[in-house]
Formats: C-alpha cells, sequence, structure tokens
C-alpha cells in the first residue's frame, strides 16, 4: 500500500482503525515533498508543523494552502515581492475551520501573482511545473495547490478561483478542482482579487473528498457579510447518480474550433452522461460572447482598488524616497510584476470617471445580463457542461501575449460571473497529458454539482487498477 | 457700497462622528480621543491583507437617527461604493462611504433669522468610516523630518451631511452648524465638539454681483474647526472674493484652508490639482436594506426635538420664548427643567432659577448639568424658600453654589449660615430706625413727595442685615414710618 496514493477519506479509515499513525503519514508526505518538489516547485514554504491529537473530523490530514490565504504566524507572499516577508496576523477562516477539523497545514503553495494569471508564469518567484510534463505549466493562478495534489505530496489542498484560478490548473494537472457557489466559502484572510468573483475551493484526486472538504470549510461566516446562511449536504446524495438528468452544452463554447483531443474529451462525457441516465442537448446563449470582455473589464477594477493597500506605510515591501508620492510610486512599481501592473492599469482605467459608465458601468450591466440568462438555462436544465479549457497545458514560456490566456478562461470565466459552482474533473489522457471538462451547476446546488462529478468519476476508464486517479511517475 | 453689491451663496458639507460603542466595519473600541495611538486596531481596520468589512448596526439606526431628525426622506435601499485615493491615514487604499445610493436625502433644517425663520435644505446624507490622524514631527508639515500614523481613528463611523447652497452669509453658516449641533446631541448621535473634530466642516462658497448677476468660481474652505471660524472664515473668504470682484481678478476654483494662526485662508489645492477617486460599489458589503418597520420604530424613539419643546415649553408652561430657548438648548438641561417641574409645579420660578443662577454656575466651572451634584430637589427647595419668603431671590445663587460644591441640601445651608429672611419686625425697626437717622435727606426727599427714595432706603437696610431681610416686609415697614411722623 502506498500512502501517499490514497484519498482523504481512505487515510481516516486508516487512522480510525488504528492502522496508521498521524505522524507516519506526515512524515510520508514530507518525504514526497523532500523527494519531487525541487522539480516540480509546487511550494512557497513547507512548514515544520506540530501534530496534535485532536479528536475531529479531519484529525491528522496533511493538506496545503495557496500562498493567497492566511494562516497565523506563516508567511503570506500572494508569490509577490510587495508581500515577500509579509507574516499573517491571523487566520483566514478557511484555515481556522481546518485547523479545529484536526487537518495539518504543511505547507503554502506558488500561484501567480496576486492570483493573476493562468500558469503561475507571473509568480515573482518562480514558475510551478507541471508534474506530467515538466516542460510544461501546471496552469494557474493555484498551480501550486494543484500540482501539489497531482503528485500526491499533499492529499488535498486549497486554492482561490477567481476567473477559474482552481479548475484550469485542476485540469492541466489531472486533479479535481471545485469552485463552490459565490458566497458558500468565506473568504476572510483570502487575500482579495476581485472581491465579488474570488471563492476558495478544494483540490482533491476523489469527488468525495471534494464534497468532505467543503462540507467543512463553508457555512456562514460574521466575518464575511458575503457569506450566505444555507445549509447543506454535499455527501448524502453523492452516490444517487444521475437518473433523468438534463445538461445544457451551449453553442457559444463549440463556436471557436476546439482541439481535436478536447472535442474528443467533450465526446467522451457526453457518452458518459447519456449512458448513465443523462440527456444533453445544446442551447443557445448569446451573452457569453461576452464573458472575457466582461471579466477583464470587472476583476482588473476590483483589483486596483483592493491591491492598493500594498503601498509601503504599514507591511510589505518599502522602497523609500525623498517624499511620500516617490516613495509610493517606487515602492508599486518595484514590488508589483509585469501582469499585476497591467491589470492595475486597467483597472483605474475602466474605473476613473471618464470612462466609467463606458466600461465599469456597463460591464457590471452586462455580467446580470448573464447572470439571467444563465440562470434561465438552470430553469430547464440540471448543469451546463463544457471543457475547462480549449487547450492542453501549454509548455512554459510558450504563450507571450497575455490575451491568448485571457481568452483561455472562456469556460470557466461564467461560474465567477454569475456566482455558479462549477467543478473540473479529468476526463481523459492525451498524449500523456490530462484533459478536464467543467460541470457547472445552479447557484447553490453545489451538491448537486458534485453528484454528478462522482457519477462521471464512476465511470472513467483512465482510473488505476485500485480505483484512484493516475500518479505521475517520479 | 462693496457689501450690498454683492451676494453669497453658501453649501456645507459636515461630517459627524457618531456616538457608538464599536467601530464601523470592526468591533474596535470607537472612544478613541486621548488613547495612546495605535491601540484600538485590528486587521480589519488596519487594512491586513484578507480582512473584510461588516456593517455595525448601531451605525445605521444612529444615521437614520439622525437623517429623521433633519427631516430626510430614508432610503430603504442604499448602498456602499468605495472612494479610492492614497494617503498613509487610509491604510486600506480607499474609503468605505455611500456615493451613488446614500441612506437618506432630501431634508431640511429651519434656523432663526432674526424674528423669522429660514429653511436650509439638506440635500443628502450619508454614512461613512473615518480615516486615521498622521502626526507631523513639527508643527507645520513643511518642516516635519518624518510622520507618524495613528490609525485609532480609522473606522470610527461618520455621517456626512451635505446642504443645499442655501445658505446667504457666514452668519446663517454659523446659526445652521449650531442648530444641527444641537441637534445631534438631542438624539445622542454625536458629540457635536467641534475642537475635537467631532464635527467637522466645510464650505463651498461663491459670491455674484447682484446687479449683473456675474458669479465668481466656487471655492471650497476646509479645516475649519470651531463654531466661531465657520463665520470667521466664511466672512473672510467672501471679503477676499468680493475685493477680487472688485477689482475684475478672476477667482479661481480652488481648495482653500482656514489658517487659525494668520485668521485667513491659503490655498491647499486647484481644480486641476482634484483626484479622481474612481467610485465604485463596494463588493465586500451587501446593499443596506432597512425596512419600513425599523424606520417607523426609529420615528417613535426620536425625541422631542429642540424646536417642537421650545414651542411646548411656552405653551405648557407659560414661559417666555427667549426662556423656553435657553432651557431647550440640551436635551439634559430641558429634561432637568422638567424633573423640577414635576416636583414642584411653578415653572416660572423654576426657569428664573436655572437661567439666572444655575446656568451662570455651570458656564463658571464649564461643565454641563449632569456633571454636578445638583439635584433637581434641590433647585426645587430653592424655589420653596424663595416662594415662601424664607430667602430672597438674590441669595438663590450662593446656596446653589455651596450645593454645587459639597452637595449640601439647601435648606441645611440656609440654616448654616443664617441665610433666612429676616421678617422679625421688632429686629427690623431697630435697623429701619437707624438708616431713617442716618439718612436725614432722604426722608426730607420723601416728604417732598419723591416717593422713589423708598427703594434707596430699602437698599440700605438690605445692606445692613447681609440681603437677609424680607424686603417686601421691610418696604412696607419704611413706608408707614415716613407716612406716620
Amino acid at each position: 500500500m502506498e500512502i501517499y496514493k490514497l484519498t482523504v477519506e481512505e487515510l481516516l479509515t486508516l487512522f480510525r482503525d488504528g492502522k496508521l499513525k498521524v505522524e507516519e503519514v506526515i512524515n510520508v508526505f514530507k518525504e514526497r515533498i523532500n523527494k519531487i518538489d525541487e522539480n516540480v516547485k509546487a511550494f512557497i514554504s513547507v512548514l515544520e508543523p506540530d501534530t496534535p491529537e485532536i479528536d475531529a473530523k479531519l484529525s491528522g490530514i496533511p493538506y496545503a494552502l495557496k500562498d493567497n490565504i492566511l494562516a497565523k504566524g506563516t508567511r503570506t507572499t500572494c508569490a509577490s515581492k510587495i508581500l515577500e516577508n509579509y507574516f499573517s496576523v491571523y487566520d483566514a477562516t478557511v484555515t481556522k475551520k481546518l485547523k479545529d477539523s484536526g487537518a495539518i497545514l504543511i505547507g503554502k503553495t506558488n500561484l501567480d501573482e496576486f492570483a493573476m494569471g493562468s500558469s503561475t508564469e507571473n509568480s515573482a518567484f518562480f514558475t510551478t511545473r507541471n508534474p506530467w510534463d515538466l516542460s510544461r505549466i501546471a496552469g494557474g493562478s493555484s498551480g501550486g495547490s494543484a500540482a501539489a495534489v497531482a503528485c500526491r505530496e499533499v492529499p488535498f489542498s486549497l486554492g482561490s478561483d477567481t476567473g477559474g484560478s482552481v479548475r484550469l490548473p485542476a485540469a492541466f494537472c489531472g486533479v479535481i478542482g471545485f469552485k463552490p457557489s459565490y458566497g458558500l466559502v468565506s473568504r476572510y484572510g483570502l487575500v482579495a482579487f476581485g472581491s465579488s468573483l474570488d471563492q476558495i475551493g478544494p483540490i482533491t484526486h476523489s469527488v468525495r473528498d471534494t464534497a468532505l472538504i467543503t462540507q467543512l470549510i463553508y457555512g456562514k461566516d460574521p466575518n464575511d457579510s458575503t457569506t450566505v446562511d444555507i445549509e447543506l449536504d454535499f455527501l448524502r446524495d453523492i452516490e444517487e447518480g444521475m437518473p433523468g438528468m438534463k445538461f445544457a452544452l451551449p453553442k457559444q463554447f463549440l463556436e471557436d474550433t476546439l482541439d481535436d483531443e478536447i472535442a474528443n474529451a467533450l465526446k467522451k462525457l457526453i457518452k458518459i452522461l447519456e449512458s448513465n441516465g443523462g440527456k444533453v442537448e445544446e442551447v443557445d446563449i448569446p451573452s457569453l460572447k461576452y464573458v472575457v470582455a466582461v471579466y477583464y473589464i470587472i476583476a482588473p477594477a476590483e483589483a486596483s482598488s483592493n491591491l492598493a493597500r500594498y503601498d509601503g506605510i504599514k507591511y510589505g515591501l518599502r522602497s523609500k524616497k525623498e517624499d511620500l508620492n516617490s516613495t509610493y510610486i517606487s515602492t508599486r512599481g518595484e514590488g508589483f510584476g509585469e501582469e499585476v501592473i497591467r491589470r492595475i492599469m486597467l483597472g483605474t482605467f475602466t474605473l476613473s470617471a471618464a470612462y466609467y459608465d463606458a466600461y465599469f458601468d456597463k460591464a457590471q450591466k452586462v455580467r446580470t445580463i448573464i447572470k439571467n440568462s444563465l440562470n434561465e438555462i438552470f430553469e430547464k436544465y440540471d448543469a451546463i457542461i463544457s471543457p475547462t479549457s480549449p487547450v492542453v497545458a501549454p509548455k512554459i514560456g510558450e504563450i507571450k501575449d497575455p490575451l491568448t490566456y485571457y481568452l483561455m478562461d472562456l469556460y470557466t470565466i461564467p461560474a465567477n460571473l454569475a456566482g455558479l459552482p462549477a467543478v473540473s474533473i479529468p476526463i481523459d489522457f492525451q498524449n500523456g497529458l490530462p484533459i478536464g471538462i467543467q460541470i457547472m451547476g445552479k447557484r447553490f446546488e453545489d451538491p448537486k454539482v458534485l453528484r454528478i462529478a462522482r457519477s462521471v468519476e464512476k465511470a472513467l476508464d483512465i482510473l488505476d487498477e485500485t480505483g484512484h486517479l493516475p500518479v505521475p511517475e517520479f | 457700497m462693496i457689501e450690498d453689491k454683492y451676494g453669497i451663496t453658501i453649501g456645507l458639507e459636515i461630517h459627524a462622528q457618531l456616538l457608538t460603542s464599536t467601530k464601523i466595519f470592526c468591533s474596535c473600541d470607537a472612544n478613541v480621543f486621548d488613547r495612546e495611538p495605535n491601540s484600538s486596531i485590528c486587521p480589519v481596520c488596519t487594512g491586513q491583507p484578507g480582512a473584510l468589512p461588516v456593517l455595525n448596526e448601531e451605525v445605521v439606526r444612529k444615521a437614520v437617527m439622525a437623517a429623521l431628525a433633519l427631516n430626510c426622506k430614508i432610503n430603504r435601499y442604499s448602498r456602499f461604493d468605495r472612494k479610492n485615493y492614497f494617503y498613509p491615514d487610509l491604510p486600506k487604499g480607499y474609503q468605505i462611504t455611500q456615493y451613488f445610493y446614500p441612506i437618506a436625502e432630501n431634508g431640511y433644517l429651519n434656523i432663526k433669522i432674526g424674528e423669522g425663520n429660514k429653511k436650509i435644505r439638506i440635500r443628502r446624507l450619508h454614512i461613512e468610516e473615518d480615516a486615521g490622524k498622521m502626526l507631523h514631527s513639527s508643527d507645520n508639515i513643511t518642516q516635519a523630518t518624518h510622520s507618524l500614523v495613528d490609525l485609532n481613528r480609522c473606522g470610527i463611523p461618520l455621517i456626512e451631511i451635505v446642504t443645499e447652497p442655501d445658505i446667504e452669509s457666514p452668519i446663517e453658516a454659523r446659526l445652521f452648524m449650531e442648530k444641527l449641533r444641537d441637534i445631534l446631541r438631542y438624539i445622542d448621535v454625536c458629540t457635536g465638539d467641534m475642537e475635537k473634530g467631532a464635527l467637522r466642516c466645510d464650505a463651498n462658497i461663491s459670491i455674484y454681483n447682484k446687479e449683473t448677476l456675474e458669479r465668481s468660481s466656487r471655492v471650497e474652505v476646509k479645516n475649519i474647526n470651531s463654531f466661531r471660524f465657520v463665520e470667521k472664515a466664511l466672512d473672510f473668504e467672501a471679503d477676499r472674493i468680493k475685493k477680487m470682484m472688485e477689482k475684475g481678478e478672476r477667482v479661481e476654483q480652488e481648495t482653500r484652508g482656514w489658517d487659525f494662526s494668520s485668521r485667513s485662508t491659503v490655498s491647499m489645492r486647484s481644480k486641476e490639482e482634484e483626484s479622481d477617486y474612481r467610485y465604485f460599489p463596494e463588493p465586500d458589503l451587501p446593499p443596506l436594506i432597512v425596512s419600513e418597520d425599523y424606520i417607523n420604530e426609529l420615528k417613535e424613539k426620536l425625541p422631542e426635538l429642540p424646536d417642537e419643546k421650545i414651542q411646548r415649553f411656552q405653551s405648557e408652561y407659560n414661559l417666555l420664548e427667549y426662556d423656553a430657548t435657553v432651557l431647550s438648548s440640551s436635551k439634559k438641561l430641558a429634561d432637568f427643567f422638567e424633573d423640577c417641574v414635576r416636583l414642584y409645579n411653578n415653572p416660572k420660578r423654576l426657569s428664573n432659577i436655572i437661567i439666572n443662577d444655575l446656568l451662570s454656575l455651570l458656564n463658571e466651572h464649564n461643565v454641563e448639568i449632569d456633571g454636578t451634584k445638583i439635584r433637581p430637589e434641590a433647585i426645587v427647595k430653592i424655589a420653596k424658600l424663595i416662594d415662601s419668603s424664607k430667602i430672597s431671590a438674590s441669595n438663590a445663587k450662593s446656596i446653589l453654589e455651596e450645593t454645587f460644591k459639597t452637595g449640601k441640601d439647601p435648606q441645611d445651608i440656609v440654616k448654616e449660615k443664617r441665610l433666612e429672611q429676616i421678617d422679625d419686625e421688632e429686629f427690623l425697626n431697630k435697623i429701619i430706625e437707624k438708616v431713617i437717622q442716618q439718612n436725614s435727606k432722604a426722608v426730607e426727599d420723601y416728604r417732598k413727595g419723591k416717593k422713589g427714595v423708598v427703594g434707596f432706603l430699602v437698599g440700605m437696610v438690605m445692606r445692613e442685615t447681609r440681603g437677609k431681610a424680607n424686603p417686601k416686609v421691610v418696604s412696607q415697614m419704611i413706608e408707614s414710618k415716613l407716612n406716620e411722623s
């Protein structure tokens, strides 16, 4: 039995039966990190955790946090020079919930600086490599969290998803990435990027684990006014299958000629759905044409404001100059990378008095239209299906034009704009590279989305002999 | 004359700190006056990464109370927005305010000008957070080698009140501010202390030529930190603009600051230097929805406001308008007066003691009524002593002063100090005879028909008895004595 290949549920069972000890498991994963991470580079910090014996749901399970989620006393860098030496002064709500559940934080993972990007190439420190092909990107922005789970350096991790940042790297790395409905998981202690879009989600290698972790981290938080008070059970019906369910496949997602391997993966998904009692229909959602444009107005606008606090006055990098204004300019010029600066500039522009109506305000209106048209779909359909990404993981450095990356977010963005739950699950491998598909549901029907994903997972032909998703060789 | 030729137009933007126990978006103590710098702070109000605001309900309640007291329409739906700018006292790099949809609009306040009332319309009232404070290493920022930031004030709740440009003179501006302060104090929403920054006022002023209707640019005057300076700063600025217009000079649209030391306004920044605040909806806070029930509940809780009280005091207690106004100047004082009236139904007497004696005592010691040992019972006892001719009205203040200092019962003071009025005719007779002997000229004058000298003689008797003689009795006795001989 190779312990590192086990799911969270399996580890918990062995703990309960007394067949495994917590220290043993922690050591297995730490050794794994020692052995692999110099190649994969998923971690910004590896911690020396205490292993308190507490009797709780996740006792003894190691995990990793994306390095834009606070854990008191640990560095939270956001992969930025400006926060390189920032130590968290409090626990994020998710961190506290996992700590109370007995989970053990063993590292903080790499990301695109401030979660802006799809590749971790925008990390100020290093690029995380795809465990299936070290010359390729792991995806982003939660690339470290996805790669760490993919090569089983941890059994699960948390990422953050503003426009696909959990789902895209999960798809590129062959693991499961889930973005819950907006308002389900507290953002308190998640370093804000696009506040109306950001949501924390788990990355795992089993859908049941995704449900288990989500169950523990979701819920109304008095520290986050955008969380909702709603009771959900993510595991109760997860094995119930999908008889009679109807799935919508938006025409707009097929218009751009898909790569063959992606188109085949989609066919494979449709076959699985149909052979398990589901029905797939093509639908027309014209407003989907505008999702990328709307997203790249709203997200940078919110970011330009959210990142204003990194000014060299209170904490973080200070590049001291003669006067206040030059200190601001120099601190922010040195502290932020190119992509972050690009987005701050974009957002500052679209929010300026002269352009507010033409850009930000209009984008907000189109966002409402998109939300409404997606909600209409859910009156007739149980879920919307699509690929997670129009391409497989590109080579590191291959894509130079930021627009190419922006357009890759086409499938994942709608869930953020409309606050919907969406999961990416591996469906196939082509030339040794994983391909993910996405299932997106109605807001707060997160358990249904996971139930569909679980049905798909059970029907996958890529699982190994023990029923696990495949693990790259190291 | 230059004064008659020009008209003045003034609009005010007022910031009032709300009296809440905790800050607007976190649970830090909101009472930060005189606290050690950076001792009432947390991740939220210092803008730590990942921290989020949560709206304090008490802030909404106090803002709605203020809006109701200012006759505003309460918006059932309002929203928060971010105002973006960089400054070291603003840790998030933006201020959370209400720009697009304020909590209240379209109110007014009547101020008293001479005999009449003038309505000053209020355009809007909204909720926002205060910023921190900069402490410069020198009195003058230009000479400072460095500055320190105190974030205690970050997140203190504010309401901003914006008037329409209905104010037509610096005096009206001051009267408006004083009236506003009284109301905010009445409803316990703000201490109204301008010197301590709990109430702040920025003024927009422009001048127009009444004949040609030519109008100057609008100038914003900031840093006005007392009620007196509201008038002084605007007087200065109005004069400055008028003189420029007389000379045919162009008045810049700019922001000027009131400089206390030179008693003048100085330019802070021109229109071109104004920031673009890039307002947009605050995504971390849901819209603020207040129900009709919530508004009605607060409407019912709203105490009687100064204007209504002044009216009622005149009709119910038969007081003069002046007296009713003085008694209503603070809610505490008005309540104190009514507590007295409840114990002893002679409003006129009680009002006289409070206005003539108690208030001067409070002013001398610079305290408010609830900061003293004087209870309504003491005032009532003094009133009864006067009404039963036990003491003279002129002795009321010295008795009050003693009660104020020691908390002693006025009756005991009267006994101890032998202040009781003397109406023992045998005793008085001796003194009167002595006075008449010593003032034979006055007696002659009386006989020649100058009846007025009686008052003079009474005064002499009062002096002899150190004010303790009952003047009514003395007056009667003197008259009969003069008439009999």
